[in-house]
């Protein structure tokens, strides 16, 4: 390697720290077109390392494609994307080693059981094999699922299948995870047990996306909220920032106020 | 690229495969109970056919001294219940359809094959006087039919031509020995059928790899892989492995199978096992199909159907279907893989041919170019649909 390429990539992560200092995520102007429908329009955002952040919005709001171009999946038209002080598109790989994803669809193997599901993640990110049957254990325990482990998730209620959605997600202990829509179809136990899980990663100073329809959820859960509409942001803050400047009584009189929609469309 | 994602994307697969019904009856359970119905409705239980060979016969002695020795001969062969005699020119052409297994062996009557018969007849007990001659005789040095068989029919019949009805123990111009008498085994239908058995349980692995990745594109699994550090590559590769185990214990089960309802292949262990990695090879071919059709497909249920594109002509026109097609299709085969993989599991396992036998390497070299070429074609369209 010469003096030259070095001295670039030396520049290279001056420049990702530079990003990065601080900062977990850093989006700049990020733009996503298909076609003639602009699903994400300059968007611009920073979120801080050991946040709790909640990307809200109605549905088709741009949520989905903003955490997928945040998860390396979907390239955007133009703007910037650092993820760990990584350029998502340079470095995706890199990007991919640090983050966990449980997206909005529940994409699971129906005919695994529920840990061969979580096990085959943890050995995707190479988790040594000794600490992956810990991490394992520790993660179905923790979603409450340890007793239907064995079973075929094929055979799990919708619920049970997000929670192992949620174990696979973090079963390599990500820096940053992305999780869409993690307690949608949850009994109200079920979801606090969950609230729990994803408070107790903050508490281990890790990032975590939120992307949620239920106001109840961002307002226990979340540090700041974005909100996003035909995918613009139209609102950032702390809940209680939110709620004070728009005069509202709660999160999801904020967002009705600023959508002009009800979130929970068709109920 | 990391090994221990591959192989645990494989034996996602692997459990998938045994534990989904449909797939576990249309890998596993589809060819074993194919190959039971054909074993037992084609004859390979108690069953048999009689049994002819295929022999060349080139006539050089046609335009010399006494050419009525010659085609004494030749219609003493042809009259045999167990040679059936095709005619050639040249020493070429009948190397070439023996090379190629079209027959069994050929003879060459040397031009001086009649006066060598007339100078013994004209004076039967003057040996100084007989002209002394060779019939040469070429055979399949693969098959172990071919070796024993002919050699001593080809001796009866010379014995015959020669002698006629003379002791054959008087010495002559051609010296033969006594023939011995060989325990010929009887073909069945279902022999010639099961080479093209192996190569049509694999087939269907076109149609099972379109599901699987359309399923998994569906169901938002396939991105899932992708949010992880596991590249297209691996994935890829994982599938690849997993269908190429798939189409061996297919294979193992077709073989297995045919064992149990009387099949007995004309081939020692390493011809087996040659076998097997014939048909792993083309189990590439299949992975390369289904990523074209899972590509082209929008869901499982479109990759169902327009895997049968390929399925199709794989089948009728390469395995053991193609037996009963017009000729025009039989040559049609020659654009479709499965037609080598069939020929040359034929050359091994039906003529005993050696697995460097030229027929058999010719099919290995066009097998493997195929499913290379077909194999990069399905992870190009498939990635680049990906991408879209």
């Amino acid at each position: 390697m010469g003096k030259t390429s070095i001295s670039r990539e030396s520049d290279e992560q001056e420049k990702n720290k530079e990003h990065s200092d601080g900062m977990a995520i850093v989006v700049k102007n990020l733009t996503k077109k298909y076609e003639d429908v602009t699903a994400v329009d300059r968007l611009s955002l920073e979120i801080q390392k050991g946040e709790l952040f909640g990307l809200l919005g109605p549905n088709g709001a741009g949520k989905t494609t903003t955490v997928n171009i945040l998860c390396g999946l979907l390239k955007p038209t133009s703007g910037s994307v650092y993820v760990a002080g990584y350029d998502v598109l340079k470095e995706p790989k890199k990007v991919k080693e640090l983050i966990g994803v449980a997206p909005q669809v529940t994409a699971v193997y129906p005919s695994l059981s529920g840990r061969e599901n979580v096990k085959l993640f943890g050995d995707l990110h190479l988790i040594p094999k000794n600490s992956l049957e810990r991490n394992v254990d520790e993660l179905l325990k923790k979603v409450g699922m340890t007793q239907d482990a064995k079973r075929r998730v094929g055979k799990y209620s919708g619920g049970m299948m997000r929670r192992i959605s949620l174990a696979m997600a973090l079963v390599h202990d990500p820096q940053i995870a992305f999780l869409d829509e993690p307690t949608v179809g949850m009994d109200p136990q079920s979801r606090h047990a969950i609230w729990d899980f994803i408070k107790e990663l903050k508490k281990k100073n890790r990032t975590v996306i939120l992307t949620t329809q239920y106001m109840e959820e961002a307002e226990e859960l979340c540090d700041r909220v974005a909100i996003i509409d035909h995918g613009k942001l139209i609102a950032l803050g702390t809940p209680k920032q939110l709620e004070d400047k728009h005069r509202a009584k709660n999160l999801e009189d904020v967002f009705i106020q600023l959508t002009g929609r009800r979130i929970r469309e068709g109920i | 690229m990391k090994l221990r994602r591959i192989s645990s994307l494989a034996k996602k697969d692997l459990k998938a495969y045994a534990r989904e019904p449909a797939s576990l009856f249309m890998v596993f359970l589809f060819p074993v109970i194919f190959t039971l119905v054909f074993g037992v409705g084609f004859g390979a239980v108690g069953g048999s056919q009689s049994t002819t060979y295929q022999v060349g016969v080139i006539n050089m002695n046609e335009g010399t001294s006494h050419p009525e020795w010659a085609q004494y001969l030749i219609g003493n062969l042809s009259e045999s219940s167990i040679l059936r005699v095709q005619f050639y020119s040249t020493n070429d052409s009948a190397q070439a359809d023996l090379i190629q297994g079209k027959i069994q062996g050929y003879a060459i009557i040397p031009p001086d094959f009649g006066q060598s018969c007339y100078s013994f007849w004209a004076s039967p007990s003057n040996s100084s006087s007989w002209t002394n001659t060779t019939v040469k005789l070429y055979l399949d040095k693969g098959s172990m039919f071919a070796t024993t068989a002919i050699p001593p029919l080809m001796q009866q019949i010379l014995i015959k031509t020669i002698y006629g009805t003379l002791p054959s123990a008087s010495s002559g111009p051609i010296t033969l020995g006594v023939p011995s008498l060989v325990q010929v085994r009887a073909f069945t239908t279902f022999d010639y059928f099961a080479p093209g058995l192996f190569a049509f349980a694999s087939i269907f692995l076109i149609m099972i790899v379109a599901q699987s990745l359309t399923f998994e594109r569906e169901n938002g699994l396939l991105s899932r892989l992708y949010a992880t550090p596991t590249s297209g590559g691996e994935v890829m590769i994982g599938k690849t492995v997993s269908n190429m185990v798939i189409a061996l214990i297919q294979a193992a089960l077709v073989f297995l199978m045919a064992f149990v309802v009387g099949y007995r292949p004309m081939s020692d262990a390493s011809s087996i096992v040659f076998a097997f990695v014939m048909v792993s090879i083309f189990s590439l071919c299949c992975v390369g199909f289904g990523l074209i059709t899972a590509a082209i497909s929008k869901s499982s249920g479109v990759a169902t159907g327009v895997a049968f594109i390929f399925i199709m002509p794989l089948m009728f026109l390469g395995t053991f279907v193609t037996a009963g097609l017009s000729s025009a299709a039989q040559s049609a085969g020659q654009f479709v893989p499965s037609y080598y993989v069939t020929n040359a599991l034929t050359s091994l396992l039906l003529r005993g041919a050696p697995i460097f036998s030229p027929t058999v390497l010719l099919d290995l070299v066009i097998v493997s170019i195929y499913s290379a070429v077909i194999l990069v074609i399905g992870i190009l369209l498939f990635r680049r649909h990906e991408r879209a």
